[in-house]
């Protein structure tokens, strides 16, 4: 698998760019992911990051963007929980980007 | 008009499915990748029922440790299930009495049928998976 170098340390990743290791994860591999994703990271984008990392560590998948949207609707608010709030902040699919940046595997059923 | 002409207009059929988990949650890949496809199924807004049967139940045991083994423990993950909307999960009763287990025993809520209500739920459902 490729390996990419970030902050001068070597990272695994797939073929798709998504990091390999979840336990590598930390700011630097977010914000290069965010670079790479052409994401502008801002304490909003950082809210749904943290949340999903939460979320991996409680059920260990990442959500599909359904159960995204709902569940961060309950923890954050119904002006948050919303496609269209998501999608403003990653333009590619908020389950797909932002798990990338959080350091998550793809979402399974995520088509 | 075909099943698959309905589904490219989106007008969204709905099928009764059943995945049957048969086996113990590690060792074998099946039920990792059964649990996959039920997500999966479920993110096609399917009609999902799980039934844990045989060694399965140990799929919902609590206090699962994986570390000795070196793989993930995906036994949380059903804890996700209610997320997806799949909250019709079924245990049989005579495999849980087997191996001394009862519902205390299970990470999540279930329903515990006896063979003739399993048999039943069956009957009902357009397609039965066995992982």
């Amino acid at each position: 698998m490729p390996m990419v170098d970030i902050a001068g340390k070597e990272y695994e990743v797939d073929e798709e760019g998504y990091l390999v290791d979840l336990s590598q994860w930390n700011e630097d591999v977010a914000k290069y992911m965010a670079v790479e994703e052409k994401v502008d990271l801002t304490d909003s984008h950082w809210e749904v990051v943290n949340f999903l990392r939460e979320y991996y560590a409680e059920y260990q998948i990442a959500p599909a963007v359904r159960v995204l949207t709902k569940a961060i609707g309950k923890k954050l608010g119904a002006e948050k929980g919303n496609n269209k709030y998501l999608y403003e902040l990653f333009p590619y699919g908020p389950a797909k980007q932002a798990c990338k940046i959080a350091g998550l595997p793809k979402p399974t059923g995520c088509i | 008009m075909s099943d698959m002409d309905e589904m490219e207009d989106g007008s969204g059929i709905v099928k009764k499915f059943m995945f049957l988990n048969r086996k113990a949650p590690h060792g074998t890949v099946y039920a990792l990748e059964g649990l996959e496809v039920v997500l999966i199924t479920a993110a096609f807004d399917q009609d999902v029922s799980m039934v844990f049967t045989d060694d399965g139940i140990y799929q919902l045991m609590k206090g699962i440790d994986t570390k000795g083994i070196e793989v993930k423990d995906f036994s949380r993950t059903y804890r996700a299930l209610e997320g997806y909307d799949i909250e019709k999960l079924y245990v049989d009763q005579a495999s849980l009495d087997a191996r001394g287990l009862t519902e205390d025993d299970l990470i999540v809520d279930v329903t515990v049928l006896s063979v003739d209500e399993m048999a039943n739920l069956m009957v009902e459902q357009d397609v039965v998976i066995s992982f």
